[in-house]
């Protein structure tokens, strides 16, 4: 059932983090784990929350419905449920859950004995979410500073918050984050073609070799990084896209409360200039 | 426990130099010599440490040519806006721009020095990137590969086209072009969103951003993945492909018991290259469609339902 054909000798028991036998088994396709417990629980509790704010709400457009943060009063104290205790406790569950789901994936890579890039990347993930929701409203000593869960007010938040700030671009952060951001899609492309590219041969062709990928990358650019080395570079670039989002947005308001264009007046007007 | 992170296989530790890597022949006529390669130790360290050779060919000639005259006229129109002071060209190279033709002279040719030198740069710009994709094009084919990689670039020619042909075009105006400068192509951005009432309610600008972030998770995910059954062997992609090991195995069943889902080795590439393909195809439609068909995209996202009536 919901197995593949060489997965029934992958299924054994241990390498578990914690709980040993106790929650070490599989449904369907899943496998559970403590990790996977504590997952269910904040996912189920932090969905049930948002669908009881949204019928607190006066909509159930999928695209409108919205649980708002508290209003900057309340500093970084409890709000009562219905102004926005309800977003403080998703958060809480979203930040257990993306947690449970990361450790969680490191029992998987332990059973199946893969190295842990994939849960130190999910939780370069959770680390900006928590910049976002956690770390920038402390530090601006309001949760009102965190942003709406809805579709589209989460980008009206983005909006407000980068107008705040003059024209956000300008921050020069979020050029970085915005550079990896193009470069990752950029190296995904060529990478996802270049492998296609090999093996999309007519009926009784071999498929073509990384000898070729190579060839072909050095006669294009000069230069192939390789078969290991692309996905080296892949996960350098999706994760510094991840991480200087996160500081980008956290350095403004905590460092930077003026227009981000204003900022680079200290290049404009720094003392090497003067003749 | 292999916790450790010299069993994470971030860099190579142990590099083997061989005779230099010339792959294998190619389908041509071979009047371009491709010089001898050389070998850096520090790339090495996290790729292939070869560099070269590198193929010229004419449609590379071409496009470096005309590249290289639509940067120089740019970068001379910069050196004339500071009366060729280089403290001045350094000082200020972020704010300096050449800015597209003023709206006056609609789809005429305006003088030289009032977007003149931007409409011939713009042609050499455009005229490199296209003879770079018969670059991109021809080589594959020369070494008998399938033609993806050239198809995945016309889509990110077909966004820049949409800025600075297609819609200018459909506008009747080439000021509509987006002005050549750091801070002046931001501020164009910037302007382009609130004069057509907020980008984000722009539903294909809305997919584009999926895809852009779409490809940073799945390139995260796969490369992730990848790296972490790199100690069986999985870089060996194409291998693995046609012949499924045990490296295959372990990266699909870690998604199964993850998410209940799996890609393949095969697959998770045709994932990779749609999912990149698809943000400036999305995006080209979301640049199309504002200010052509739609004035106002918040007004046009209250009309059906989804942004809140006034």
């Amino acid at each position: 059932m919901a197995m593949l054909s060489f997965e029934k000798k992958y299924r054994i028991r241990g390498g578990t983090l914690i709980g040993g036998d106790l929650f070490d088994f599989w449904v369907g396709p899943f496998y559970v784990g403590f990790f996977g417990v504590l997952s269910v629980f904040f996912i189920f509790l932090g969905v049930g929350l948002i669908l009881f704010g949204a019928s607190l709400g006066d909509t159930w457009n999928p695209l409108r419905i919205s649980i708002n943060p508290p209003d900057l009063k309340y500093g970084l104290s409890f709000a009562p449920l219905q102004e926005g205790g309800l977003w403080q406790v998703i958060t809480i569950c979203a930040i257990g859950a993306f947690s449970s789901w990361a450790l969680r994936e490191a029992e998987i890579c332990r059973k199946l004995g893969m190295g842990y890039h994939v849960p130190w990347a999910f939780g370069t993930a959770v680390f900006a979410y928590v910049t976002l929701v956690v770390i920038r409203p402390v530090l601006m000593g309001a949760w009102g500073h965190g942003f709406p869960y809805g579709i589209f007010t989460h980008l009206d938040w983005m909006s407000t918050t980068g107008y705040t700030y003059g024209n956000f671009m300008y921050n020069p952060v979020h050029m970085v984050a915005v550079t990896f951001f193009f470069t990752t899609t950029l190296a995904l492309a060529l990478h996802g073609g270049l492998v296609l590219s090999s093996i999309a041969q007519a009926r009784g062709e071999p498929v073509k070799t990384p000898e070729h990928e190579n060839a072909y990358f050095r006669d294009l650019i000069g230069y192939s990084i390789g078969t290991l080395g692309i996905h080296r570079l892949g996960l350098f670039l999706a994760l510094s896209a991840g991480f200087w989002s996160a500081v980008c947005i956290v350095i403004s308001g905590p460092l930077w409360e003026g227009a981000w264009a204003d900022w680079w007046n200290w290049w404009l007007n720094a003392s090497f200039w003067a003749k | 426990m292999a916790f450790g992170l010299e069993y994470q296989n971030i860099f190579t530790r142990v590099q083997i130099h061989g005779p230099d890597d010339m792959g294998p022949k190619r389908d041509e006529s071979g009047i371009y010599g491709r010089g001898k390669p050389s070998h850096n130790y520090w790339l090495g360290k996290i790729g292939d440490a070869q560099i070269g050779p590198f193929y010229l060919g004419v449609w590379g000639l071409l496009s470096l040519a005309c590249g290289f005259i639509a940067f120089n006229l740019i970068g001379i129109n910069f050196w004339m806006q500071v009366n060729w002071d280089p403290v001045q060209f350094v000082r200020r190279l972020f704010w300096l721009s050449l800015d597209p033709p003023d709206a006056k002279y609609g789809l005429g040719f305006p003088p030289l020095a009032e977007g003149g030198w931007y409409m011939i740069a713009s042609f050499f710009f455009g005229a490199s990137v296209l003879l770079w994709w018969a670059r991109t094009y021809s080589r594959a084919r020369a070494l008998g590969m399938g033609t993806h990689v050239a198809w995945a670039f016309l889509a990110a020619i077909w966004l820049m086209f949409v800025l600075n042909f297609f819609r200018p075009l459909l506008m009747g105006n080439w000021s509509e072009m987006v002005p050549y400068g750091i801070f002046s192509h931001l501020d164009w951005t910037s302007n382009f969103s609130l004069r057509y009432g907020n980008l984000f309610y722009n539903p294909f600008h809305a997919f584009s951003i999926v895809f852009l972030y779409g490809s940073v998770l799945l390139f995260a995910m796969h490369a992730g993945t990848i790296l972490a059954v790199s100690r069986y062997g999985g870089e060996r992609e194409i291998e693995q492909i046609v012949d499924r090991g045990t490296a295959s195995e372990r990266a699909a069943l870690f998604w199964r018991w993850t998410m209940g889902f799996n890609a393949s080795m095969e697959s998770i590439h045709r994932w990779a290259w749609w999912f990149a393909i698809l943000t400036p195809l999305t995006g080209g439609i979301a640049i199309l469609l504002t200010g052509t068909v739609v004035d106002n995209w918040y007004s046009w996202a209250q009309l059906r339902g989804y942004a809140p009536p006034n």
